[in-house]
C-alpha cells in the first residue's frame, strides 16, 4: 500500500517564505489583462500574438473588451484626432495600477502619418510606458514588450503610488 | 533565374527625370463616335441645356449649369437607366477659377457605360443635393462637405462625416496646410486638457530625423551615455554589459570593434 501521508515534522513542512511584494507582483505580472484596443494594421500582429502560434495565454495575458476589466493598454496603430478624447476616457475609466504599451511607429509618433488628423504620438494623450517601434512589429516584438512590462513590474513594491507620469 | 542586369553602370541609369514634365492631356473625343452616348445626348438636351460634352476615355463628360443638377441626373436616372451613383465629390479650382467643379460618376448597368457630370460653383454657393435621387449622395454629399466646406441646399442631415463636429477648417481646401492650422495641430490638447495645458504639453514633434542632444530621458547620447535623466553635461556613465539579461547574445566589446570614421565610405 503506497504512503500517502507527509510527514510535517522532521523538515517535511509545505511551507514557501517569500515576501508580499513579491507574491503580489508575482500575481500582477503574470496576470497581465489587456485592453483590446486594436486601431490599425498593428492590431493584426495583436491579434497574431494572441493567437496560438505565439499564445498570449501562457503569459496570463487575456485580452479584454472592457476598460475596466484590464489593466495594460496595447495602443496597435494610429491614432486620429478625432479618437484622441475617447482613448483617454477609456484610460481613465482603467482600474490602477494601469500600464501602456504604445505599438507601433504611428502609436509612438504618428509615424508616417505627418497629417493634421493624426496624433503625433499617443504620449500626448496618455502617459506611455513602453514604445515598441517597428511598422509594424512582429508578434515576437509585442511578446518582448510584455516581457519588458512584467520585468518593470516586479521592480515595484506594491505600498507605493504609481507616480503620476510625465503628463498631466 | 533573374536577368542580370549592370547596377554599377551608372551610365545605364535612367536615374534623371524631368522634374517639369507635364502629362499629356487625355484626348477629347465627338459624342458621335459613340452611339449610345449620342442617342441619350440627343434625349438629355431636350429636357435641359447642357454646356459641352464630350467623350474621354470612353466615358461621356456632361458640363451642365450647376441649377439644372437634379434635373439632369433624374433625366439620365430615370430615363436612361444610369442608376448607380459610384462618386459624387469636389475638386478646388479656387487658386485657379476662384469655383469648384462638382462631379457625378454615374454607371448604368444595362448599357454598360458610365457619364460624368460635372459643374462649377463660385465660393460661398449652395448646391441642390441629389439624394432623393440616389441614396449613396447622402454620405458622399457630407464628405464634400466636410472637405471643402460645399453647403449642400435640401440635405437631410448635412453633418461632417470624417472629421469631428468641432473641428476648424476644411482639409481638402489647397489653401489647408498639411500638417493643419493651430486649432488643427491643439486640437486634441485643447479638448482633452484644455488651453492652458498647452505649455505643458508642448508643440507636436513633427521632425522625424530630430534627435534632441539634450534629452537624456529617451535618447542615450552615443559614446557619451550619461544616466538616464542626468545633465546632459555630467560624467559619462561606463557600460560594462549591455545585455545582462540575454545570456545567448555576446557581450558588445567596443575595444573589439572598429569604428569607421569616414562616414562615406
Amino acid at each position: 500500500m503506497a504512503q500517502h501521508q507527509v510527514n510535517y515534522t522532521n523538515g517535511g513542512l509545505p511551507v514557501a517564505l517569500t515576501t508580499v511584494d513579491k507574491l503580489v507582483n508575482w500575481g500582477r505580472t503574470n496576470s497581465l489583462w489587456v485592453l483590446t484596443y486594436g486601431l490599425a494594421c498593428c492590431a493584426i500582429e495583436m491579434m497574431a500574438s494572441g493567437a496560438s502560434r505565439y499564445d498570449f495565454d501562457r503569459f496570463g495575458v487575456i485580452f479584454r473588451a472592457s476598460p475596466r476589466q484590464s489593466d495594460v493598454m496595447i495602443v496597435a496603430g494610429t491614432l486620429t484626432k478625432k479618437h484622441a478624447e475617447f482613448i483617454r476616457r477609456l484610460y481613465d475609466q482603467m482600474a490602477e495600477p494601469k500600464w501602456v504599451i504604445s505599438m507601433g511607429s504611428c502609436a509612438n509618433t504618428g509615424g508616417m502619418f505627418n497629417t493634421y488628423a493624426t496624433v503625433q504620438g499617443v504620449d500626448r494623450v496618455i502617459p506611455v510606458d513602453i514604445y515598441l517601434p517597428g511598422c509594424a512589429p512582429r508578434p515576437e516584438t509585442l511578446q518582448y514588450a510584455v516581457m519588458l512590462l512584467q520585468k518593470k513590474i516586479r521592480k515595484r513594491t506594491i505600498f507605493q503610488k504609481q507616480k503620476p507620469k510625465r503628463l498631466v | 533565374m533573374r536577368p542580370y542586369k549592370d547596377r554599377k553602370n551608372l551610365q545605364k541609369k535612367a536615374y534623371y527625370t524631368d522634374r517639369f514634365w507635364v502629362a499629356p492631356r487625355v484626348p477629347r473625343e465627338s459624342i458621335e463616335k459613340d452611339e449610345v452616348f449620342s442617342k441619350d445626348f440627343e434625349s438629355l438636351t431636350k429636357e435641359c441645356p447642357i454646356k459641352e460634352a464630350y467623350l474621354e476615355v470612353g466615358q461621356m463628360v456632361l458640363i451642365i449649369d450647376p441649377k439644372d443638377n437634379l434635373k439632369v441626373l433624374k433625366h439620365l436616372k430615370e430615363k436612361l437607366g444610369y442608376e448607380i451613383l459610384s462618386e459624387l465629390s469636389a475638386i478646388d479650382y479656387l487658386a485657379q477659377d476662384g469655383e469648384f467643379e462638382i462631379f457625378y460618376q454615374l454607371l448604368s448597368l444595362q448599357k454598360r457605360k458610365r457619364i460624368r457630370v460635372k459643374c462649377r460653383i463660385k465660393e460661398g454657393e449652395a448646391i441642390e443635393s441629389v439624394n432623393s435621387l440616389f441614396r449613396s449622395a447622402d454620405w458622399s454629399e457630407r464628405e464634400m462637405y466636410d472637405m471643402f466646406g460645399i453647403e449642400v441646399n435640401n440635405h437631410p442631415y448635412l453633418k461632417r462625416l470624417l472629421m469631428p463636429d468641432d473641428w476648424v477648417g476644411h482639409p481638402l481646401l489647397k489653401t489647408y496646410p498639411l500638417h493643419g492650422d493651430e486649432a488643427a495641430q491643439w486640437y486634441e490638447v485643447d479638448k482633452i486638457f484644455g488651453k492652458e495645458y498647452r505649455e505643458i504639453i508642448g508643440p507636436e514633434q513633427r521632425d522625424a530625423a530630430f534627435v534632441d542632444p539634450n534629452d537624456t530621458c529617451n535618447f542615450a547620447r552615443i559614446k557619451h551615455e550619461v544616466p538616464r535623466c542626468a545633465d546632459p553635461n555630467s560624467e559619462p556613465e561606463k557600460i560594462e554589459v549591455f545585455n545582462d539579461d540575454a545570456p545567448l547574445v555576446e557581450t558588445f566589446d567596443l575595444k573589439k570593434s572598429k569604428i569607421v570614421e569616414d562616414r562615406t565610405r
